[in-house]
């Protein structure tokens, strides 16, 4: 049964043995042909030697640049989107009673950020301030609101109900209770989601240049574009290092503030 | 009765097709210490909720001071309720807050405009209010743990600290509710005795839930016993006796104290 639909599905979506079988061998051979050309006995040398790490990555000092602000593109979305989730998370949240129609308004509103993917977005967006940083940042921070604005509104329904009554039956209203009352209790969560969502908003940045919204991912489409194999190879050495880099840090940092808000 | 602090005519609360609270009418003179008794179930807590408005009445007014407050809004339905400060069961303080914060909280309604904004933004109290929860604070012993996060205290000090914030209302009448039910006997005590001390040195109309008739009767001024949400005794504790208790709930006091506290504890577990 299982395998009837997969296989079903699999003719539905165009997945012929046949196509697969053929198109593997070019995959390798693709990966084949962006390797770097490294020769041992000039590995370490300057970059007009043939063969050098040094020639391979030779606009690394741009590429850097670019790296740079990718990962600013990734913080500023980051910080803009979780802003964003905030405000909109307290009247989506069910059991806080914000009225049906700021209820419905915010729920759908973080539903449609959410399900329109960041590509769409930034198409849209770069059409609109043209081509560069700004298009691609707006771009994530929408949708990064939408992701995170569900996400925040679960905790906020989770978060202990007797503090809102009593904040409540004090005669605070609305706002402070949301301020007073719950933000404390689920902040370290928060910050744990938009920690997280950094780290793929990251990820994102790296890819949102490809139609025209800044950061490095602009360089990897015209190289690949214009097929210089080895830069595309470097391109994609510095992404993952950069990545792997701020992910580790990011998960640090993680744990360092939900410890330390957990034990204070 | 014009004058009463406190005046209820004919509050009733359904829900569904049961009456939690069935035409209660009842007069509270300011500074009275009123003790409510009932079985679990009897409307106890639903007729407090009903008076701060947490719950709305289905029939009936509630007057404060002459002053109808049943069908306030907005504004008016904060600064009513900053008027009649609530003490809960499970304290509802803010687990995770400090606890000079916690205290703090019952300024909220006090901030008005530009002010309120402001500390709804920084989070910050201003030097007076800091001030006034300190000396709540140090008034009743928890001063030593003001900085501490009020899940780290015992069940007695949570209450207290509750007790603070209410008195940072700067409220006219205090409603509790159950306040003593999920703390042990030592602590029970010193909660009561802080509530005889509101009543007594500032003067303020207290509304205590209860399920120890004991504790009723050594602490309050005049008993109210709730059945079926109907009030079924209004009078001095004196007149109180094991042979009413018996005639209107059917069963011997004893067997009433060790119900009632039964119920205490599934709510307090729940």
């Amino acid at each position: 049964m299982l395998l009837a639909c997969l296989l079903a599905a699999a003719w539905v979506s165009e997945v012929r043995p046949a196509t697969l079988a053929e198109g593997l061998p070019r995959v390798g051979e693709y990966f084949w042909k962006i390797l770097p050309t490294l020769r041992w006995d000039t590995l370490l040398a300057g970059s007009e030697a043939e063969g050098s790490l040094a020639s391979w990555f030779y606009r690394l000092d741009s590429w850097a640049w670019l790296l740079f602000e990718t990962a600013n593109m990734a913080a500023l979305a980051t910080l803009l989107g979780a802003g964003a989730a905030l405000l909109l998370a307290f009247p989506a949240a069910r059991n806080l009673g914000a009225g049906t129609l700021a209820y419905q308004l915010s729920r759908r509103g973080l539903e449609a950020m959410r399900t329109v993917p960041e590509i769409v977005f930034a198409l849209i967006l770069v059409w609109a301030f043209g081509v560069g940083p700004l298009a691609g940042i707006l771009a994530i921070a929408l949708h990064t609101a939408g992701a995170l604005g569900k996400l925040f509104a679960e905790a906020i329904e989770n978060a202990p109900r007797p503090a809102w009554d009593g904040a409540r039956a004090a005669g605070g209203s609305w706002p402070q209770a949301c301020r007073f009352a719950v933000l404390p209790q689920v902040a370290p969560n928060l910050l744990s989601y938009a920690l997280l969502r950094f780290e793929i908003n990251l990820r994102s940045a790296s890819v949102i240049g490809f139609v025209g919204g800044g950061g490095i991912g602009q360089e990897l489409y015209t190289v690949i574009a214009q097929n210089y194999y080895e830069e595309i190879s470097a391109i994609v050495v510095l992404i993952l290092i950069a990545v792997a880099g701020i992910d580790l840090l990011s998960e640090r940092l993680r744990h360092r503030v939900i410890g330390a808000m957990g034990s204070a | 009765m014009q004058g009463a602090m406190l005046e209820l005519q004919g509050l009733t609360r359904r829900f569904g097709a049961t009456a939690a609270v069935d035409g209660v009418s009842l007069a509270v003179p300011a500074g009275q210490m009123l003790g409510i008794i009932g079985r679990s179930g009897a409307g106890k807590s639903t007729l407090l909720r009903l008076v701060n408005r947490l719950l709305e009445p289905s029939a009936g007014r509630i007057l404060a001071a002459g002053r109808d407050v049943t069908a306030l809004r907005g504004r008016a339905l904060r600064d009513w309720r900053r008027d009649c400060a609530m003490v809960f069961q499970q304290f509802n303080l803010v687990q995770r807050l400090d606890v000079l914060t916690n205290v703090l909280l019952g300024r909220l309604a006090h901030q008005h405009g530009l002010r309120r904004a402001l500390v709804l933004l920084a989070g910050s109290f201003g030097a007076g209010e800091r001030a006034m929860a300190l000396a709540a604070l140090e008034r009743f012993g928890l001063l030593e743990v003001a900085l501490q996060r009020a899940e780290t205290l015992s069940g007695g000090q949570q209450q207290r600290v509750a007790l603070c914030r209410a008195l940072l209302q700067q409220p006219r009448i205090i409603l509790a509710d159950e306040p003593i039910a999920s703390l042990d006997p030592a602590n029970a005590r010193t909660v009561m005795d802080a509530l005889r001390q509101v009543n007594r040195e500032d003067g303020l109309t207290v509304l205590v839930n209860l399920h120890h008739l004991d504790t009723a009767r050594e602490y309050c001024d005049r008993i109210l016993a709730m059945q079926a949400g109907r009030v079924v005794f209004d009078g001095p504790p004196a007149a109180l006796t094991a042979e009413r208790i018996a005639a209107i709930y059917g069963i011997p006091e004893a067997d009433f104290a060790a119900e009632a506290e039964a119920a205490a504890a599934r709510a307090a577990v729940a």
